[in-house]
């Protein structure tokens, strides 16, 4: 059975590879990789280049990342170590409730409250920017992140709880320099899926990144992510040649979140 | 033997009575005889006139559901192609690699305009061609140029293959190089709060969607509306499609039918368009 349901999980991610690697074939012979693989997308004067969007997605998603993570270490040792009961049980309440909330209902609330403040206070660009979609997409994958990490917080915290008493450590110490150290992994597992969360919505960056096909220059710059291009192009069109980019760009998701993967697994290992 | 003629002559009655449909307007009242569903699917510049026909419908008769949903034209075309849904709604004509691989038929029933729009409080009202061709391009980029405020001009576009922005950018912009910083967004709905949320915007969409949250731009002294549209003195407009893949059935062609009735030009010119006939 459970052989079974593992083998599935595995055919279907393989099967999504092939399936793309098919689809991408047209590109390979017709226009070269070299069109795709390149810094430009003006598709009428024939230019179909996905770089600025891989580049995009991986600003947007680290950015989201950085600013979640140290939130979510925080906000799991509240919960789990130093918070007393009340308190911490309804932070836990509110950060469950959190995970339920549609993506659309943030981006919809970001572009009446977000947009407008960053627009007006920084009075920079149109308001649409990476800044903006890093915030929105940070408070998304946050309770994720803290939920995977406040589970490996609290299965160390039960056996190493009594014994740092004993010692004499603070509430504060024990989580330094006891938990953290030992929950390095949990850590790490909670990022990917946070970066998984990240690299994969597609709402918030189209509703809020502005989705101008450049690399950008600055935080306040607007960007358009793989996924919020992937979107764009199948919402008009179908029969173009650009519309094949579009699986190109998925297969480069989906290798970029494959290595992120690897890269984020090995410095977990390397460091424990 | 008998039983095939009865079969024949049945066979011939139900082509001659849907014949008929196929070339009368129809009223609400026949809609009593039919049961099931529509999907529609596509432009979302047709959602208006697709939900109101739909709600008068089900309410006649409730064991009719119809269900309209948007994501775009080029969705419009998937889905009626793959036979996803009844009615994929475009809102250009297909082109004929469209029309070869997926065998649809294509229904034009109103006419809609494409006009530049831009914040209510901007005192830039109107302006030429070639001032709205300069803002897209990139060559004019603060308003002060055009007797403005001092500030910069945010541009807004549409996805490339977006049917609003295909007329805009044909008719209006003569296919020239749209400014590549352009923030780009999805729909008309999208268009219009991002629009009305910048005081410093210009964008496009289609004219149905015009209210009082967003000013249409007058272009070489002509003001977008219905009527200008009409009667020709706006020129950039286009053609707003329903599609099928290959003929309609019954019910389907009833609703095609009934958006061509005289109902259905009401509903059309109170969404905004000029219906089609």
């Amino acid at each position: 059975m459970l052989l079974a349901a593992t083998m599935v999980s595995v055919v279907a991610a393989l099967s999504i590879l092939i399936l793309l690697i098919y689809f991408v074939r047209p590109i390979f012979s017709v226009e070269g990789l070299k069109a795709v693989i390149s810094w430009e997308w003006r598709p009428f004067s024939g230019h179909f280049g996905i770089m600025p969007m891989m580049v995009g997605s991986l600003c947007l998603s680290l950015g989201a990342l950085l600013l979640a993570c140290p939130l979510a270490v925080g906000i799991s040792s509240f919960v789990c170590v130093l918070a007393p009961k009340k308190p911490a049980k309804i932070v836990n309440a509110v950060i469950h409730y959190m995970t339920s909330i549609p993506t659309v209902i943030y981006g919809f609330v970001s572009i009446f409250l977000l947009v407008p403040l960053i627009r007006d206070w920084l009075a920079k660009g149109t308001g649409l920017s990476l800044l903006t979609a890093t915030l929105a997409l940070s408070i998304l994958i946050l309770p994720t992140i803290v939920l995977v990490y406040s589970a490996y917080l609290r299965e160390k915290d039960s056996s190493m709880r009594l014994t740092a008493a004993a010692i004499g450590l603070s509430r504060v110490q024990y989580f330094l320099f006891v938990l953290l150290p030992l929950t390095r992994k949990g850590f790490v597992v909670a990022s990917i899926l946070g970066f998984g969360r990240a690299i994969g919505d597609t709402l918030i960056s189209l509703m809020l990144a502005g989705n101008t096909p450049l690399i950008p220059g600055s935080l306040f710059d607007s960007i358009r992510t793989l996924t919020a291009h992937i979107a764009l192009v199948i919402a008009t069109d179908s029969q173009t040649t650009f519309y094949h980019s579009v699986f190109a760009a998925g297969l480069l998701l989906f290798l970029l979140m494959a290595l992120i993967n690897i890269i984020i697994r090995k410095l977990g290992g390397k460091a424990s | 033997m008998i039983k095939q003629l009865g079969f024949i002559i049945f066979f011939t009655l139900f082509v001659l009575i849907s014949g008929n449909f196929h070339a009368q307007a129809i009223s609400l009242s026949d809609f009593d005889q039919f049961e099931g569903g529509i999907d529609i699917a596509g432009g979302t510049a047709h959602i208006p006139v697709m939900n109101e026909a739909a709600k008068r419908i089900m309410m006649q008769n409730p064991r009719i559901r119809i269900s309209v949903a948007g994501g775009g034209t080029g969705i419009g075309v998937q889905k009626a192609g793959e036979g996803l849904v009844d009615i994929g709604n475009t809102g250009r004509a297909l082109s004929q690699e469209e029309i070869d691989k997926f065998g649809l038929v294509s229904f034009p029933f109103a006419i809609d305009g494409v006009a530049p729009i831009v914040h209510p409080q901007n005192q830039v009202t109107a302006l030429s061609s070639d001032q709205i061709r300069a803002i897209f391009f990139g060559q004019i980029t603060n308003w002060n140029e055009l007797g403005g405020n001092d500030a910069r001009i945010n541009v807004y576009g549409r996805e490339e293959a977006s049917g609003t922005h295909e007329v805009f950018w044909g008719r209006l912009l003569n296919k020239g190089e749209i400014v590549q910083t352009a923030n780009i967004v999805q729909s008309n709905g999208a268009m219009k709060v991002a629009v009305a949320k910048d005081a410093n915007a210009i964008g496009y969409m289609s004219i149905g969607h015009i209210d009082e949250s967003i000013n249409p731009m007058a272009v070489d002294g002509v003001i977008p509306s219905q009527e200008t549209a009409v009667d020709g003195n706006y020129p950039v407009i286009r053609k707003l499609y329903m599609n099928t893949k290959g003929e309609p059935s019954p019910l389907v062609n009833a609703f095609i039918q009934y958006i061509y009735s005289d109902d259905g030009a009401e509903i059309i010119s109170a969404s905004g368009y000029i219906p089609s006939k």
